[in-house]
């Protein structure tokens, strides 16, 4: 459970190529990190992954920074 | 060239002329193939004609849970999907005064809902192999219209526009989306016309003959393979040059 945020850390970092210390508690995907809309959703798909979770659509569209993935996550696991 | 060896493809419509060929195609260029369609019979001939590479995936694309559960069958029974070819199709004519509600929909439904439902199942694989080829069957009917076919018309024009807009979203992931559309071709649904009907479409056609179901899985071959990685969007008209776009 505490490691939640090192991980979603970790898959953001490799998947938007993004240094680590940018991913802060209110970075946001698109507007601090560089990701398009396509990479929200690749994002999403790699938390359902990793965390064995379901993330529904409407859901999804709320996570918008590295702070709101963790909080999800962590409620949903 | 069109080496195809370790790829996977989903081939709705796989029991029809078309689809069978395509099938044949695809296979023969080595990939694995998913033969889907609504009668069993017909698919198990197929697969057993060409070989172990063949799956047989029954499908009543009229039922959207079945639909959005055939991606993952496909992928559970050839590890993956790598190639989607949206090719079954139903046709309900009828002139457009007296074209009931049941008709549009249900030519909407198995034509272009299933297609959306069938793209979307795929492209989770295809956006994690950063590879896929999407290749919709449309229809010059899409493009020029034809009297008794507003439903199938709209259905096949509405693909073209899906996949434009598709292949615009997963561009920069390897994943092309492409649609052919067929002219005349000798299948069943051609071998209702009459002779009068059949004679009066040659009419339009230069080529002076309909196509062959192989002339259109040899596009379909070209838009699945690695060797049209730069083709995306586009629609590849097969007709004879009876409509020249």
């Amino acid at each position: 459970m505490s490691d939640i945020p090192d991980r979603v850390r970790k898959i953001v970092v490799e998947h938007l190529g993004v240094e680590e210390d940018k991913v802060t508690e209110s970075a946001s995907f698109i507007d601090d990190l560089g990701a398009d809309s396509l990479d929200t959703v690749e994002l999403v798909m790699a938390f359902e992954e990793e965390f064995g979770i379901e993330i529904p659509d409407d859901a999804a569209e709320t996570i918008q920074t590295f702070g709101d993935a963790v909080k999800f996550i962590k409620e949903a696991s | 060239m069109f080496d195809l060896t370790g790829k996977c493809a989903l081939i709705t419509g796989a029991s029809g002329g078309l689809g069978g060929a395509i099938a044949r195609a695809l296979y023969d260029a080595g990939a694995t193939v998913g033969l889907s369609g609504t009668r069993e019979a017909p698919l198990r001939e197929l697969a057993a004609e060409l070989g172990e590479r063949a799956h047989v995936l029954p499908c009543d694309l009229s039922d959207a849970e079945a639909v959005t559960a055939l991606p993952k069958q496909a992928a559970e029974a050839m590890g993956a999907v790598d190639i989607l070819v949206n090719n079954a199709g139903i046709t309900r004519d009828n002139l457009f005064m007296r074209m009931s509600d049941d008709e549009w929909q249900s030519v909407l439904d198995v034509n272009l809902s299933a297609t959306f439902r069938l793209c979307k199942g795929v492209m989770r694989g295809m956006m994690k192999a950063r590879w896929g080829r999407i290749v919709n069957i449309s229809s010059v009917v899409g493009s020029i219209g034809n009297p008794g076919q507003a439903n199938y018309a709209a259905a096949k024009a509405g693909m073209v526009g899906m996949s434009k807009s598709l292949a615009h979203e997963v561009a920069t992931r390897g994943i092309t989306v492409n649609a052919v559309a067929p002219g005349f071709i000798e299948t069943a649904m051609t071998a209702k016309l009459t002779d009068d009907q059949r004679a009066g479409l040659l009419q339009q056609v230069p080529a002076g003959r309909m196509g062959a179901p192989e002339e259109i899985a040899a596009a379909v071959l070209y838009l699945a393979s690695p060797e049209a990685a730069y083709t995306t969007g586009a629609t590849l008209h097969v007709n004879g040059g009876m409509a020249m776009l």
